[in-house]
């Protein structure tokens, strides 16, 4: 290879191709996951798409197929241990190998948004068992198939509610925190394999769950989700700046 | 249940406490292989627990590790090669259009809209294999519903039967042509169990049959010999200069349930060996490693395909007249004379070989349950 000016080959080669990947994205059928699934269809990936209602999915898939693009719905809830095992095998059957999952689906639990002392045992369960305990179940059984291969990419859909105690956001903002060490932890277990994993804070976006977590919000100070969408992407693709184990936030993220 | 434990269910009491009492010098001595053998045990055994008993085609030694020594059993440059075949939810119960009940088990990928796999009886999953009754007719053009799924029956070789999944059902009962393959893969993980064994208490569930590195949902059953593969052995491997590799191999049924019609097993599999993984064969050869399968499906895709990067049909049948060419050693789980997989292995090692690591086996207790413990033959040269 000749040197380029201004172009490390490096930089080149650390550039991780979406084309003809399989990726597996949890909550896409709307929001965030729905702006991922698009614009990550538009790169060529190969879309297992992930909710639990069927028709917006279906609808999504069939809207991504007939532009081109690859892309299959798999209506199953995360949070539910025997749905896991089938949304990965139903996943591979369809796509193939699995490069890059994307943990998107969360919950609030219960809202309006409630104090700690008044929220639900229950409800707390509920929530770690989307945010937290679905993610990790679905990438202990990605994450192998990943390493053995010697790559892969797996993100995890933060907030600033991890960091921030913000009051009311507490069954969610556990279950975020939680989730940032778990990538943490991953990235320091799997170190040296190839596998990156890594935590985005998106940054307050106009979705359904915004709304219904800040009802009060004015919308035009939002960021759409179609813009996160392609600073998560362009993360996914720079290896060299992201790398395994940091927590990246969205808003202060260039697109080269 | 394959034939360790079939055997072992008439035998095994005795010949316990009979060879408890034999010195080790006796068990070295005795070339009794398959009176020996079926003093196997037949138990599962947690993945944490799996011992390997090791042996050596170039000498007598014999020994029994914790499989978590397998790192220190190997050498750097060595190279291990598994199969990331995920387990499918392939035993599925249908009725044919004359409404007679079967159970048809998946012995191959499913490809479209096309299934192919064994059909049984009426019975359930607590009825042993052998003891399932023959399918009901399975007229070729008709109709038979398997859950959601309602295909047609495109061909029936002997045991095998091919179907098409054309139609689904939806929540309604409401017959919907198939447009896209997304409903078959939801009928079928919806309907699906693994195969299952049917001296357990209760059903397998899939996720007690998937290797920590499953992907694709190629096997009819589970790639075993991967079983107590865990990432802490498997970094360990790493760490010590063991490199690891992956091919994919659409590992059939280990048992149809007929003594002729298992004879002809296996069937020819599909399997597909990666670049990578061609390369690092390659690199093994050059620093004098020695290439490992995890598990005699990948003793059969290394073999087929001459370790060279590719898809394709294996079909050769693996027995003790066979020369491997790419595969100087292999982990396995303990066969037992009788089975097609104890001829395999006795392309690796001597039937008097064999059979004394197997009286060590069965003296240390171990289990020769598909998902029990294993052996790793190596040469120490």
């Amino acid at each position: 290879m000749t040197d380029w000016p201004g172009v490390g080959i490096k930089d080149v080669e650390a550039d991780m191709k979406i084309q003809g990947q399989g990726v597996l994205i949890t909550g896409a059928s709307r929001g965030l996951g729905r702006a991922l699934a698009e614009a990550l269809a538009v790169k060529g990936a190969k879309l297992a798409l992930v909710a639990r209602d069927a028709r917006p999915l279906e609808d999504l898939a069939a809207t991504i197929r007939a532009r081109g693009g690859t892309a299959h719905a798999i209506a199953a809830d995360v949070s539910v241990k025997a749905a896991v095992h089938e949304i990965a095998g139903r996943a591979h059957g369809l796509v193939g190998e699995i490069g890059i999952a994307i943990h998107n689906a969360s919950t609030l639990g219960p809202t309006p948004l409630r104090l700690l002392l008044d929220t639900e045992c229950e409800d707390l369960a509920a929530v770690l068992e989307t945010n937290l305990v679905g993610p990790f179940r679905l990438t202990k059984i990605l994450a192998g198939a990943m390493a053995l291969r010697g790559g892969g990419t797996i993100v995890h859909v933060s907030s600033d509610a991890a960091i921030e105690p913000y009051p009311r956001w507490g069954a969610y903002g556990i279950s975020k925190a939680a989730q940032d060490h778990l990538s943490r932890i991953l990235a320091a277990e799997l170190d040296g394999t190839g596998v990156r994993i890594l935590a985005v804070d998106p940054g307050e976006m106009d979705t359904v769950m915004h709304a219904a977590a800040v009802p009060e919000a004015d919308r035009t100070t939002l960021q759409r989700p179609a813009e996160v969408a392609a600073r998560i992407v362009s993360m996914i693709e720079d290896e060299a700046r992201a790398t395994s184990g940091a927590r990246l936030l969205a808003p202060s993220w260039s697109v080269p | 249940m394959r034939g360790p434990a079939k055997l072992l269910e008439a035998a095994r009491d005795g010949w316990r406490s009979h060879l408890a009492s034999m010195s080790t010098r006796d068990v070295t001595m005795c070339d009794d292989a398959a009176v020996m053998a079926v003093a196997l045990e037949a138990n599962e055994v947690s993945r944490d627990a799996v011992r390997l008993v090791t042996i050596d085609p170039t000498t007598d030694q014999v020994a029994v590790h914790a499989f978590a020594a397998l790192p220190s059993l190997l050498r750097a440059g060595d190279l291990v090669v598994v199969n990331d075949a995920a387990t499918l939810p392939g035993s599925l119960y249908g009725r044919t259009a004359a409404g007679e009940d079967f159970e048809l088990r998946l012995a191959a990928p499913i490809e479209g809209t096309r299934l192919v796999g064994v059909a049984f009886g009426p019975g359930d999953w607590r009825t042993r294999t052998e003891l399932r009754g023959p399918s009901p007719p399975l007229p070729l053009g008709s109709l038979v519903r398997i859950g959601s799924i309602i295909a047609k029956v495109r061909a029936v070789e002997g045991r095998r039967v091919t179907l098409d999944a054309d139609e689904v059902l939806d929540a309604r009962g409401v017959p919907h042509e198939v447009t896209s393959t997304d409903a078959i893969w939801q009928a079928i993980y919806a309907a699906g169990l693994p195969v299952q064994y049917a001296h357990r208490a209760a059903q397998l569930a899939l996720w007690t049959v998937q290797t920590s590195y499953a992907a694709r949902p190629w096997a009819a059953e589970m790639p075993s010999a991967g079983r107590p593969l865990t990432w802490d052995v498997l970094l360990a491997m790493k760490r010590a200069g063991i490199a690891i590799a992956s091919l994919t191999h659409a590992a059939g049924l280990g048992s149809i349930g007929d003594a002729d019609a298992d004879r002809e097993l296996p069937w020819p599999e599909r399997y597909e060996l990666p670049e990578r993984t061609a390369a690092a064969i390659a690199a093994t050869r050059v620093v004098g490693g020695r290439v490992i399968a995890i598990g005699t499906t990948v003793v059969r895709a290394l073999e087929a395909s001459g370790g060279r990067a590719g898809a394709g049909v294996a079909t050769l049948r693996l027995d003790p007249s066979y020369r491997p060419e790419v595969v100087d050693g292999l982990v396995s789980g303990l066969h037992v004379p009788g089975e097609s997989h104890y001829e395999l292995l006795r392309a690796f090692a001597s039937h008097a070989r064999l059979s004394r690591a197997l009286a060590v086996a069965s003296r240390a207790g171990m289990s020769g349950h598909e998902l029990g413990d294993t052996c790793l033959i190596v040469p120490r040269h």
